[in-house]
């Protein structure tokens, strides 16, 4: 390890470091890969040189995960040749593509969570090397060199269950470059990460290509590709669209590219309502103790409202006690003008008021039960027929007319609800609570792992709810999707509003500051 | 400091054995004398033999219930065997030949666990009712009063003897250092080996442990091989004990000696556990089987304590776990 580093930098020094850096590291030319019949990947062709930072971008199920698994040597490519530092492999197998010096970080960091920090960055070293006894002193000094070389600073003696998501990443970072990482393959890396964890997730990306290691970023964050790309690649349906230096994209034409159509979204428009009824919902110094403080809001019929801060600033937990799942110590809550106790979920949903969560896969659907099913599980209670049995006739019309007003793809409402794709699934959960007609929806990062063109589906789908009355509170760290959606944005921060923009008055590049600075 | 020591399971259950030794040697002084703890020693050394074996399997992630069987059948045949051959020797090749056997009987665990990747309740629930049926008609149902020769003298070996003032004599039972030997190398095994490790990352993630590169197979049927010598030789140091081999008993104590482990703070869904805290478990729930007795409870709601305490030592470190995730929470949001 030590020697390799040395080696770079005395090459450096002698100016022998231009050779390095154009010096291609991985070659995958005209790769055909298909599941039983079905084309996963068509005539794809990638290259790699050291220490460029290369992105990945494609929708779901454009082939992204298939072209990082044949480079990882976990799937046998059925056509095409991968070359890795000169040597060419037709198939490749796991420990050849680690030992070529390829790594990969795939979503959920393959950390173990009953072990401490300094024995996960050790670990597979030690297993490396076919270690039988394990040497205590030395398991953290190898931990605090890999730590160093990212400039991170973690106590090592921490259980990694108990670390923040941007840390765990951190740890499988060092972890891959004890492995003498030439190339790591970070898949979706910011997925969980606020953006102020983004930003110094993008400084250690930068160091390391400094020490000549190349990056295969994964994402479809395009503002994040425009951020950190030298040379971007987009898939769509398997095939190569485009691969080149980054310069030649901006947003526009990345959506272009990944969709195949021009994506068109137009901004919410409010028509103020002039008449003197009371707000929809109106909050007064809501307080919960170690969560947030003295929040005031309103939010009339028709209304979009978005609230927006990073991880912890207390977004959630105010959604979460309007919700009624962690009520509010003190405050006062109003629905037209009558205030009201929301000290439970039910109570929450006798008020009218529907929540979809931040992650719909654990909070929000029945992922192995059918798609109708899930739609109608709120409202099976009005479904009964005389005998107190559910109607089936009723249930389908119901289920069949969600199907179409929300445009859910699937060949059946059958399907268990996991067999559809992100934006999909989505919609389900949206059907769900629009099945009951609330008057109050509460969205909570009502995107996050969607694709782009269902995106802009999902929010016209927003706009139309508000535009018929409903009132919206969208709570999302998402600045683009709130500039597309809310007519009124809230700023927060440690728990309290700072801010409050009106849409037009502001732009995305000035929101985005606000957010950031602490 | 002290909060750390606090929020240690071995910790609280040491706490707990303190204050509960205290409070019966209170109402019973006949608690505190040296008779009743080589006494207690003597009654925890068989179930502390199992106990490590059972934890490795808990912190792997698993589950074992069919050791209590394995150790019956390695006892009841070494004991057959042993006086077909009118062997009067040592009984450490009685140790030797049921370690054997229940290594060869642990090691079917391990293929079916391995190989077919069953759930580990099923198959040693499976295998438990298999070697014991197994063992009973083919081999024998008798209740053996006449063990061999080794074993007897075995159980009339002491490590220490204390001569009270009034003249009885107290001793301390040999078998207390084949808990002593396990419980070492166990230790060893847990915390300095790659082999440990990889129990450990098997029970915290067995996805992550593969893509790391262990070779979980070789890990489970070490696993379930070791855990079938270990209950080889608990079985011998029981008839040795006891100085019986009665072929229907031990059977139907594994829920004791799993509870112990899991009071000593092994997670039941694997990735946690430790020697000390296993041990302390032991000395626990020993200690209430034995003494609660003195303290005038009825034995049948000795059960019923030692389920109260179970759930309470169990669930404290839970909610504790819940607290602290709270804690979390609530510095992430100042």
């Amino acid at each position: 390890m030590t020697a390799l580093l040395y080696r770079f930098f005395s090459m450096a020094s002698k100016g022998k470091i231009l050779i390095i850096m154009s010096e291609e590291i991985l070659n995958v030319s005209h790769i055909s890969k298909s599941f039983s019949g079905v084309s996963a990947l068509n005539d794809v062709s990638l290259t790699i040189k050291a220490g460029e930072i290369h992105c990945l971008i494609g929708e779901n199920g454009s082939g992204k995960s298939t072209l990082i698994k044949i480079i990882a040597g976990v799937y046998e490519p059925d056509e095409g040749e991968i070359i890795i530092n000169s040597h060419h492999y037709s198939k490749l197998t796991p420990i050849e593509s680690i030992h070529e010096g390829i790594q990969v970080i795939y979503q959920d960091f393959s950390l173990f969570p009953n072990l401490t920090v300094a024995e996960n960055i050790a670990l597979n070293y030690q297993l490396e090397r076919n270690k039988n006894w394990v040497d205590w002193g030395n398991v953290r000094k190898i931990a605090q060199n890999a730590l160093d070389r990212i400039n991170v600073k973690l106590n090592l003696d921490a259980l990694v269950g108990e670390m923040p998501v941007a840390d765990k990443q951190l740890i499988a970072i060092s972890r891959a470059l004890l492995q003498d990482a030439r190339l790591i393959i970070m898949d979706e890396p910011t997925t969980a990460l606020t953006q102020k964890e983004v930003s110094s997730l993008f400084s250690v990306i930068k160091d390391l290509q400094k020490q000549g290691i190349s990056i295969l970023f994964v994402s479809h964050k395009l503002n994040e590709v425009l951020d950190i790309s030298e040379r971007t690649m987009v898939l769509r349906n398997g095939q190569m669209v485009v691969d080149a230096d980054a310069s030649e994209f901006d947003t526009k034409k990345m959506v272009y590219y990944m969709t195949g159509h021009h994506v068109v979204e137009t901004a919410y428009v409010y028509e103020e309502n002039t008449s003197n009824e009371p707000p929809l919902l109106k909050v007064e110094n809501l307080t919960s103790r170690n969560n947030f403080y003295d929040i005031s809001f309103e939010l009339k019929a028709g209304e979009i409202l978005g609230v927006t801060g990073l991880l912890g600033s207390g977004r959630t937990g105010l959604a979460l006690s309007l919700f009624g799942v962690f009520p509010a110590d003190s405050g006062s809550i109003s629905i037209d003008g009558v205030q009201v106790k929301i000290n439970s979920i039910q109570d929450a949903i006798d008020k009218k008021i529907g929540y979809v969560p931040e992650d719909r896969l654990t909070e929000g659907l029945f992922l192995d039960q059918e798609i109708g099913k899930n739609m109608v599980v709120r409202i099976v209670d009005d479904l009964k027929g005389g005998q107190k049995l559910i109607n089936q006739k009723s249930l389908q019309l119901q289920i069949q007319d969600w199907v179409e007003q929300l445009n859910i793809k699937t060949s059946s409402s059958q399907l268990p609800v996991k067999s559809l794709s992100g934006g999909n699934q989505q919609r389900v959960v949206l059907a769900k609570w629009l099945a009951s007609c609330p008057r109050i929806l509460i969205l909570n990062g009502p995107t996050v792992g969607v694709d782009i063109g269902s995106k802009a589906e999902l929010h016209e789908a927003l706009r139309v709810l508000a535009k018929k009355g409903m009132g919206l509170l969208i709570m999302s760290d998402d600045i683009p999707e709130l500039m597309q959606t809310c007519n009124r944005i809230l700023l927060m921060r440690k728990g309290r509003i700072v801010e409050e923009f009106h849409r037009e008055m502001v732009t995305e590049d000035e929101l985005t500051h606000k957010l950031v600075e602490a | 400091m002290f909060k750390n020591l606090l929020n240690k399971t071995e910790f609280l259950v040491g706490l707990t054995l303190v204050v509960m030794s205290l409070i019966i040697g209170i109402i019973n002084p006949a608690f505190f004398s040296i008779a009743n703890l080589f006494d207690i020693l003597r009654s925890a050394t068989v179930i502390g033999i199992f106990a490590m074996g059972v934890l490795i399997v808990i912190i792997s992630g698993g589950v074992d219930v069919s050791f209590t069987a394995i150790g019956i059948f390695g006892l009841y045949v070494t004991v057959k065997l042993l006086k077909a051959w009118q062997f009067e020797g040592s009984v450490v090749v009685a140790l030797a030949i049921a370690g054997a056997i229940g290594l060869v009987l642990g090691l079917i665990n391990g293929f079916f666990i391995s190989r077919f990747k069953l759930p580990t309740l099923i198959v040693t629930l499976g295998t438990s009712a298999l070697f014991q049926g197994f063992m009973l008609f083919f081999i024998g149902s008798d209740y053996i009063r006449d063990i061999p020769a080794g074993m007897a003298k075995f159980s009339m070996a002491n490590l220490v003897t204390i001569t009270q003032v009034d003249g009885s004599k107290s001793n301390l039972h040999a078998g207390v250092l084949i808990l002593v030997a396990a419980a070492i190398i166990v230790f060893i095994m847990l915390k300095y080996t790659m082999l440990g490790r990889g129990i450990y990352a098997l029970g915290g993630s067995r996805e992550s442990a593969e893509r790391a590169g262990f070779n979980i197979r070789k890990i489970e049927f070490t696993i379930y091989g070791f855990v079938g010598l270990l209950s080889g030789i608990a079985g011998v140091t029981f008839g040795s004990l006891m100085r019986q081999a009665n072929p229907f008993s031990i059977v139907g104590t594994e829920l004791d000696v799993i509870a112990a482990v899991v009071l000593g703070g092994a997670s039941i869904t694997g990735g946690r556990g430790s020697v000390v805290g296993a041990l302390l478990g032991v000395l626990l729930i020993t200690v209430m089987n034995n003494s609660l007795i003195l303290l005038g409870i009825p034995s049948d709601w000795q059960k019923a304590v030692v389920g109260i305490i179970l759930i309470i030592g169990t669930g404290l470190p839970a909610i504790q776990n819940r607290q602290a995730e709270r804690r979390m929470n609530a510095t992430l949001a100042e």
